[in-house]
């Protein structure tokens, strides 16, 4: 069985081969995906295979689809009913939108950072240590390590350290949103999604969550929306660039900031700030 | 700014402050009513014992038989409509947010539902009660009183559940939880402050209402002693002293309703001050 998968995942890593601009093992790869509502067709037709361990940036215009591309990926898109999803989304070889596989333990695989951070209606530590327990673990003592180790690892434990206990919709915006990546890293993803997520930070805050997300991606591959070019640059291993549910361009930062092919990507990199 | 909106804004200022006086003033009316005409009977004696013989010809005595069974019953009533009211809530914003065309008929049969008047309910469960032969009793009244308030709470709790913004859920998801943890440990604990309100609003109403108990709790001068004992209620206490030609059994009347009002406002007050305590 194991091996029929592998070979599938060979064979389709070749068709799909030239989508993929020098990319080793894909973690994650979108095939002929379209998402219609009512009224229109939000995204058309997207191919797409994400590298490993690097940072691949979403980009373009506000309503081109990044972000329900990204709600794809952890089909949030099941919370909507207007939302008409077709196409194959494959983590590892298993594709997400089969009832065979169980959703929350996929979920499970990608950790997500929003727009706006959510903390959940409990302490600091209460969410951090909510992911793990729903793994089931139970224990005390590792809870304890694993919430010391994320929130260090997001440069929040020397300054939540001595209130772990109180509510964790006390904490400032910024504070929230590097609480939500960490509690999103507790569950040890694979895979970060993230949607603007210094959309309502400071630069300051923002400028730690980049710092972090340059630091993860060792370890982490890194999907993040943005419609800031100049984050993208500091960021981006690939640019995906979209435009009204297509992928205009895709390729190495490189590639795209230094020799982009379309108009309209010259013209977004010439306007955009 | 052209005259013709000054005065606008101006005319719609005074009357908005004007109909906010009308309604303090007709609380404070009402308030200042049943104490001026129930406060001189207001005694230890009345709080404390069952009615004696000839009570209601102004006999001693007093109404702890409808304060008792006034609390047995909407406590009961209440908890019996939370366990029915809290899934219920939960699963219409969970489970049907996909659904908006469902949840519309829902809500709007559960409007239908509040909206129907409490003898409705009361001869509606009187009805069943003649059709199973049974008596009327605290299990019944508890029985009618929680399908009284059951839509009161759901829709008060719905109100509450609606506000919490879908990011959260989304956060709850991409955590891995399911639906049915994403209700009871995520919602349910962001939704906590207003679904206690929601439960003491439907108290409220459960504990003052008359109509409901009229036919299926009947009237008793003694405490319950279990659920197929009938049992008084304080807003039939206050109907029937009401009723009387005699004015000291009516001022007694008055007295209830005072008493009536406290639990009502004690309750709403400590349970404001829990929620800035959990605050």
């Amino acid at each position: 069985m194991r091996s029929v998968i592998a070979s599938t995942e060979q064979l389709s890593a070749e068709t799909h081969l030239q989508v993929v601009p020098a990319v080793e093992v894909p973690v994650l790869s979108v095939r002929n995906l379209n998402v219609r509502s009512k009224n229109a067709q939000i995204l058309k037709n997207i191919n797409l295979k994400v590298p490993k361990n690097a940072i691949t940036v979403l980009l373009g215009p506000s309503g081109c689809g990044k972000t329900t591309l990204l709600k794809c990926m952890n089909r949030l898109t099941d919370l909507y009913s207007e939302l008409k999803v077709d196409g194959a989304i494959e983590i590892d070889g298993q594709d997400i939108f089969s009832e065979k596989h169980d959703i929350t333990q996929l979920r499970q695989k990608m950790g997500l950072v929003m727009q706006r951070p959510f903390p959940l209606p409990m302490s600091i530590y209460g969410n951090i240590a909510y992911g793990l327990k729903l793994k089931g673990v139970r224990n005390k003592k590792i809870l304890n390590e694993k919430v010391e180790k994320h929130l260090r690892e997001v440069a929040l434990w020397d300054e939540v350290k001595d209130r772990l206990k109180t509510s964790a919709q006390r904490l400032s915006i910024g504070q929230q949103q590097r609480l939500c990546l960490a509690r999103g890293l507790a569950v040890e993803p694979e895979i970060i999604l993230a949607d603007e997520p210094t959309s309502a930070l400071d630069p300051l805050s923002s400028r730690v969550i980049e710092e972090e997300f340059s630091r993860l991606k060792n370890d982490y591959t890194i999907i993040l929306v943005t419609h800031i070019l100049r984050q993208a640059k500091r960021l981006a291993d690939y640019v995906v660039f979209m435009y009204y549910g297509e992928i205009v361009e895709y390729g190495s930062a490189k590639e795209i900031f230094e020799n982009p092919k379309t108009d309209i990507l010259k013209e977004y990199l010439k306007v955009g700030h | 700014m052209t005259l013709k909106r000054k005065l606008e804004e101006k005319f719609f200022r005074v009357l908005s402050a004007f109909i906010t006086l009308i309604i303090v003033f007709v609380l404070a009316h009402i308030l200042w009513s049943i104490i001026d005409k129930g406060f001189s009977s207001l005694s230890w004696e009345i709080i404390s014992q069952e009615p004696k013989g000839g009570f209601y010809l102004g006999g001693g005595g007093g109404i702890l038989n409808a304060i008792a069974g006034s609390f047995y019953l909407a406590v009961c009533a209440s908890i019996l409509a939370f366990l029915v009211s809290l899934p219920v809530a939960l699963f219409i914003n969970i489970y049907l947010i996909k659904y908006q065309r469902l949840l519309i008929g829902i809500r709007f049969f559960l409007d239908v539902l509040w909206g129907i008047p409490s003898i409705v309910y009361g001869a509606f469960a009187f009805a069943l009660m003649m059709v199973f032969e049974l008596r009327s009793s605290l299990g019944a009244g508890i029985l009618t009183v929680a399908a009284l308030i059951s839509p009161i709470m759901i829709r008060a709790m719905d109100e509450v559940l609606k506000t919490i913004p879908i990011g959260l859920q989304e956060a709850s998801y991409a955590m891995g939880s399911t639906k049915t943890e994403t209700a009871y440990k995520i919602f349910f604990r962001q939704a906590l402050p207003g679904l206690a309100t929601a439960i003491l609003l439907a108290f409220g109403r459960g504990i003052g209402d008359a109509a409901s108990v009229l036919f299926t709790a009947g009237y008793t001068d003694h405490i319950p002693r279990n659920l197929s004992d009938p049992t008084a209620t304080l807003p039939l206490a206050i109907f029937f002293q009401l009723g009387s030609p005699i004015p000291e059994v009516q001022n007694r009347a008055y007295a209830a309703a005072i008493i009536l009002t406290f639990i009502v406002l004690c309750i709403s007050i400590s349970a404001r001050l829990l929620y800035r305590g959990k605050k």
